[in-house]
Order: structure tokens, then C-alpha cells, then sequence
């Protein structure tokens, strides 16, 4: 039996009656798809139900704002402000085309990532969220979450681990910005004198999960976040030891108790034009040389929109 | 003819919760509740039957009282419980044997429910923020428990494949916080100082204890068929669970988190076994939406959970313990078969 139970027997209560009912008009809009193709001898008929909430949402007694991806926009608004002076008098940081970022809906942002400690995420984010007032999730390694501490203030302050699900979520359940570095590790680690010259794009995992969210990508290029933390070179038996992804010998280490204080170099930042799909969204699979192929795209385009400016570029700290 | 329903684990918190909530339904002719020692909630018409703990007498029973539902609560997800060996018996062995009872040629079994937890999909920082049904865990299980479980849910899946007239819902349910049941996350919420682990600020997704019995009588009652995560709405940090409780937190190191608790152990005061640290530290949680598509509503989101368990710590501080039931033998068995007891009274005193 594959259709909506009957009403129940006259034994059971008004509630009983009032959940068949209820379940039966779901059955109905659902269709039997739920059950798939079943053989049944004994009669179904529902059973009383503990009452149920009404239609109105469970009382939600929260204390914090703390969201279900560990962001808090109280922390935010703590970092916004503790960053802004950074941001506005050491970087310097100046936007070009930043009315190419929608101001509602989903879209994964795509930029090069680059320094021992990347300040492209923060001046990102920030830039954003201050210029547009809308939020912006970072997705990066997991590598955060496993640091006490720190894990805990990223996650509060926008970073989410990027897990394909993760990014789905805020994406198109969420409909929010995220932003992704498809370099990962392999863009911050390389060493200065392989500055502005972008590694591989990961596996296009980026360029799969806005198509199945069915959200543009929305390339930025930067500018000067390889030289705020220049990479002289690694020592890969010290990362070992300390189990980090990379250990590098940084030009700011040369200020001693400073060395985690970027190098004041000017920040340009330039969005290029939104890329959308024209696959269905949802999906569970998409080919993959047209995944590879829209990756390299999107690589080749920050690739050339870096060199434009590079060659736009007079001075490294005054831009 | 009404529904008969087996439910196993009488004896434990949900299989006496479980066998209340059907004595309350009317189209529910036959309660039959299994299990190692008494029900120690008060019971109208279930018949208890005491059984040893991995049911090899399971066979029997149904096939002598064709029953047409089962409702399995007894997996042991809290390894603080009993010996790691007593758990294998009552997870693995005891859940092979109920199966195998169910799907005996002859069998009279159509619906069957089993209470799994969200245990399965592990604890890890690579982990999504939200498990799906269908998603593997991606830490590989460590301790016995989990091992035993996901033993359990591959068993669950035979049956599934093997079986198809009979609808077979496997319920995983996140920590389970309430007025009642006690667990190590309940146990560690009651001191004065809950540990916590120092630098780490974990996602908790908890469900009502009310929930998780509504949740199984809701998948029996419309045959749900699959697999289906069921946690309350709302990740809140483990510092908002305290905040709430309004208790403080210790901090505990991050490495060598076991002998730190050692001294809370020996007193008797927490026992934090190592899924529970892992917990702490990375926290969990799950895709609930599809147990929802069902049609199921929660009465409580994870705030709510935690707000009713405090309000029953006030009132435990207050008035003390309520005194807990006591199965004597001859009593019940009196009021469920002497002819003296006038049975099906329109005005029945259910609380006699």
C-alpha cells in the first residue's frame, strides 16, 4: 500500500484525527516517493501522536550570536574596528569594481592568496563588509580549527572550514558570500621571488560547488599582499616538527617581536566580472573537463588582471 | 486489530518512556517490552518480559505473539555504562538477533524503528558543519563504542536492502539533553564548574528527551522508510550551553585530557569517556531537514533543551529527587490479568 493511511478508528481521539489528517495532506503533496514500492498486509493506521508544537517556531531561548557556522557579528564588529586603521592607513587598501559584487544572494568569490600570513582574507572581508555591509565567510583549511584558540576567534570572526557542504550551505541555502583561495597553502608558501605568479587552482572543487549552488564566481585580483609578508625561504624540518603545513623565514622577522606585523605595502584590489554557469544547479555531478577548463579560465583571468596591474604599479608601498 | 508493538529495552530510560507514550495510544492493542531487568517507570499494559541481553529468545516471542512492530531503543551509546564487552552483546549481537528474528520466514514484522545516535558520524575538525544522512564520517571510529554502533548500522543496512516490505527507519539522534535522562554531557552540565577544553569552543546540536520519544512513535506511526538524522534546530557554542546553565567552565589542557579527568572520575563527580572529549573539542552537527520533509515538528530547539533542563535542576535543588518506581512482580502482573481488575473503563484512572 503505497497511498495516504486512512482516517484512523473511532477509538482514537481528535488529535489522532487532526495528525492523520495533517499527514495525510503531506502524503498527498509529497507523493509516495518517500516510500518507494512497498508490499503491506496490515492496515495502516496512525498512531497518536505526543502533541505537537503548533505551527509557530519552538521558543528559542539564545543568549548569544553565535551562527551555526561559529561566526558572531558581535566578534565581527570587534575585528572590523580593531582592523580598520590597518586597513585604511597601513594598506592603504583601494577597491576597483566593487559594484560587481551583488548586494544580496549568493556568490563565491575566487582571489589569488599570497604571504607567509595572508593579509589578502582580512583586507578582503573587511573591505567588503564595510564598503557593502554584508558578511563575508572565509573558507580555509581545517588546519584553523584544530589550533585552540585561534580556531575558536576565526571561526567567530567569518572563517568556516571549507568543506564542499559547508560552502553548498552558505551558498545557496544561506545565500551568502563566501571566499575561497584555490591556491590554499600552495599559494602562501611560495617564496618571494615566485610572487604574483599563481599555482595551481586546486582541483576546481571551487568551480563545482557554484555550479551545483548555482551562484556566480566572482574573481578578485590583489595586489600587495605579497609583498606585506615576503617568504625568503622554508625550513620544511621545522613545519614537520610542528606539525604546520609550511614554516617560512620571513623578511618581517627582521623586526623581532613585530614579525607578525605585515610590511605597510599598498593594497589594490580589482573584482573582474562575474562568471555564471548556465548548468542546472543541484546536480550531483558536472563534467569534469568543463570543470577543469572553467577553473583554468578563471585562473588565466587573476593571472592577466595581476600583470595589468603589476604593470599599472610605480612603487610597491605607495602603489 | 490494533497495532502490536515489541519495544526493547524496557528497563532503560527509552524504552520505558517509549512504552508510555503507546499505552497512551488507544489504536495500540499489544505492548510487549523486553529486557535484562524491570521497567522502572509505571506501566498500564505493557507486558514485560525478561529476556537475556541479546535476545536469543527474540524469535519466540514474535513469532508466538505476532507482532508487527518493533521499536529497538536498547543500543548503548553511552560507554560509560558497563564494560565494553556487555555493550558488544546488547549492540551488535543483541541487534543481530532482533533482526534476524524479524525477517524469519513467517515473519509477522512490517514497521520496525531503530534508536541510533549521531555518534556515528564520528567528531573531527575536517568534518562538514552539518552530517547528512548519506555522508560518511571522515575521523576513523577509535573507541568501542562508536566501533560497536556503526557494527550495528551495518547490520541495519542488510536488513534495509534484504527486506524490502518491511520499513525500516534508522533514527540518529544528537546528544540528547532533558529533565530526565542523565548523561555524561548532563552529568558534566550539573557540576558547579563544567569542564571544557581550553581553547576550544565547540558546535553542540542537542534534541529534547520529549523529542526523541515523539520521534520514534512519529517514524512508527507513518512507516518511515531510511534513514534520518534527528536533532533539535540551532548550533549553539559549548560557552552559550554554560551561559544558559549558568555555571562557569574549567578549562581543561587540549592534550592529555584523560589524565586531567582522572581525578573527576575517581570521585565519581564526571566521567568524560574519549568520544565525549573528542565532542568537546570539535563539536557536531547535523542536517536535520529530511526527518522534517517528513513531516515531523520539534517542540524544542537546542536553547529550548537547554533551558528546560536547567529549569529541572532548579526544581531538583529545590524539592530533591523524585522517588523512581518500583516493579514488584506480583503487583503488576495482578493488574494486568486478574479478572478482578475492571479493564476498558471509559473513566479510567490513569493515574492510580
Amino acid at each position: 500500500m503505497t497511498g495516504p493511511p486512512g482516517e484512523p478508528e473511532g477509538g482514537a481521539g481528535a488529535s489522532g484525527r487532526l495528525d492523520a489528517r495533517r499527514y495525510a495532506s503531506r502524503m498527498a503533496e509529497e507523493g509516495t516517493e518517500r516510500r518507494g514500492p512497498r508490499t503491506k498486509t496490515a492496515a495502516i493506521v496512525p498512531l497518536r501522536l505526543p502533541p505537537v508544537a503548533d505551527a509557530e517556531p519552538a521558543h528559542d531561548p539564545r543568549l548569544g550570536d553565535v551562527d551555526a557556522f561559529g561566526r558572531s557579528e558581535r566578534v565581527r564588529a570587534l575585528v572590523r574596528k580593531a582592523y580598520d586603521p590597518l586597513y585604511r592607513h597601513w594598506f592603504r587598501a583601494e577597491w576597483d569594481g566593487l559594484d560587481k559584487i551583488p548586494r544580496s544572494g549568493g556568490a563565491l568569490l575566487v582571489a589569488n592568496h599570497a604571504g607567509a600570513i595572508p593579509s589578502d582574507a582580512p583586507v578582503i572581508m573587511h573591505g567588503i563588509e564595510s564598503e557593502l555591509g554584508r558578511p563575508v565567510y572565509g573558507l580555509a583549511d581545517q588546519f584553523f580549527k584544530k589550533t585552540p584558540v585561534v580556531g575558536t576567534l576565526w571561526a567567530r570572526a567569518g572563517g568556516v572550514v571549507a568543506h564542499p557542504d559547508n560552502a553548498y550551505r552558505l551558498l545557496r541555502d544561506e545565500r551568502q558570500l563566501a571566499l575561497v583561495f584555490p591556491e590554499g597553502t600552495k599559494g602562501t608558501s611560495k617564496t618571494f621571488n615566485e610572487r604574483y605568479r599563481l599555482r595551481r587552482f586546486g582541483r576546481g572543487g571551487f568551480v563545482e560547488i557554484a555550479m551545483r549552488a548555482g551562484v556566480p564566481i566572482i574573481p578578485i585580483a590583489v595586489v600587495g599582499s605579497e609583498e606585506a609578508m615576503p617568504t625568503l625561504f622554508k625550513l620544511p624540518s621545522v613545519a614537520r616538527i610542528a606539525g604546520l603545513p609550511y614554516f617560512p623565514v620571513t623578511a618581517n622577522m627582521a623586526l623581532g617581536p613585530l614579525a607578525a606585523l605585515p610590511f605597510p605595502a599598498k593594497f589594490r584590489l580589482k573584482v573582474l566580472d562575474p562568471i555564471t554557469f548556465d548548468v542546472p544547479p543541484g546536480g550531483e555531478r558536472y563534467s569534469r573537463s568543463r570543470i577543469m577548463d572553467e577553473s583554468e579560465n578563471i585562473r588565466q583571468q587573476i593571472q592577466e588582471a595581476l600583470y595589468d596591474m603589476l604593470r599599472r604599479r610605480s612603487s610597491v608601498w605607495f602603489g | 486489530m490494533g497495532r502490536r508493538i515489541l519495544i526493547t529495552g524496557l528497563g532503560t530510560f527509552w524504552g520505558g518512556r517509549l512504552a508510555q507514550a503507546m499505552e497512551a495510544d488507544p489504536s495500540v492493542e499489544v505492548i510487549i517490552g523486553l529486557d535484562t531487568h524491570e521497567p522502572r517507570v509505571k506501566l498500564e499494559r505493557t507486558e514485560y518480559v525478561r529476556s537475556d541481553e541479546n535476545y536469543s529468545i527474540l524469535s519466540r516471542i514474535v513469532r508466538a505473539t505476532g507482532v508487527d512492530t518493533i521499536a529497538h531503543t536498547f543500543l548503548v551509546v553511552d560507554s560509560t555504562q558497563m564494560s565494553s564487552r556487555s555493550m558488544h552483546e546488547i549492540n551488535v549481537i543483541g541487534t543481530m538477533n532482533l533482526l534476524a528474528a524479524a525477517s524469519a520466514p513467517g515473519s509477522t514484522v512490517r514497521t520496525i524503528a531503530v534508536k541510533s545516535t549521531a555518534l556515528v558520524y564520528g567528531s573531527s575538525p575536517n568534518d562538514p558543519y552539518w552530517f547528512r544522512e548519506t555522508d560518511k564520517r571522515i575521523a576513523p571510529a577509535r573507541t568501542r563504542v562508536e566501533k560497536s554502533l556503526l557494527e550495528v548500522e551495518s547490520y541495519v543496512r542488510d536488513f534495509q536492502r534484504d527486506n524490502d516490505t518491511v520499513n525500516l527507519s534508522l533514527l540518529r539522534f544528537s546528544n540528547v539533553l532533558g529533565p530526565d535522562l542523565s548523561t555524561p554531557l548532563s552529568r558534566a552540565l550539573r557540576l558547579p564548574l563544567v569542564p571544557k577544553v581550553a581553547g576550544f569552543d565547540p558546535r553542540f546540536q542537542l534534541v529534547h528527551e520529549r523529542d526523541v520519544v515523539r520521534a520514534i512513535t512519529f517514524a512508527l506511526a507513518n512507516e518511515l522508510n531510511g534513514t534520518y538524522n534527528v536533532a533539535a534546530d540551532g548550533q549553539l557554542p559549548w560557552s552559550e550551553i554554560l551561559a544558559l546553565a549558568g555555571k562557569r567552565s574549567i578549562p581543561m589542557p587540549p592534550v592529555g585530557i584523560t589524565a586531567a579527568t582522572s581525578p573527576l572520575r575517581r570521585l565519581g563527580l564526571v566521567d568524560l569517556p574519549p568520544e565525549i572529549i573528542t565532542l568537546l573539542t570539535y563539536g557536531r552537527g547535523v542536517d536535520n531537514r529530511a526527518f522534517k520533509a517528513a513531516g515531523f515538528d520539534y517542540s524544542y530547539t537546542t536553547a529550548g533543551a537547554v533551558e528546560a533542563f536547567v529549569q529541572s535542576l532548579r526544581l531538583r535543588r529545590t524539592v530533591g529527587k523524585r522517588a523512581e518506581y518500583r516493579y514488584e512482580d506480583d503487583v503488576e502482573s495482578f493488574f494486568r490479568h486478574s479478572p478482578a481488575v475492571l479493564r476498558n473503563r471509559p473513566d479510567a484512572d490513569t493515574d492510580a
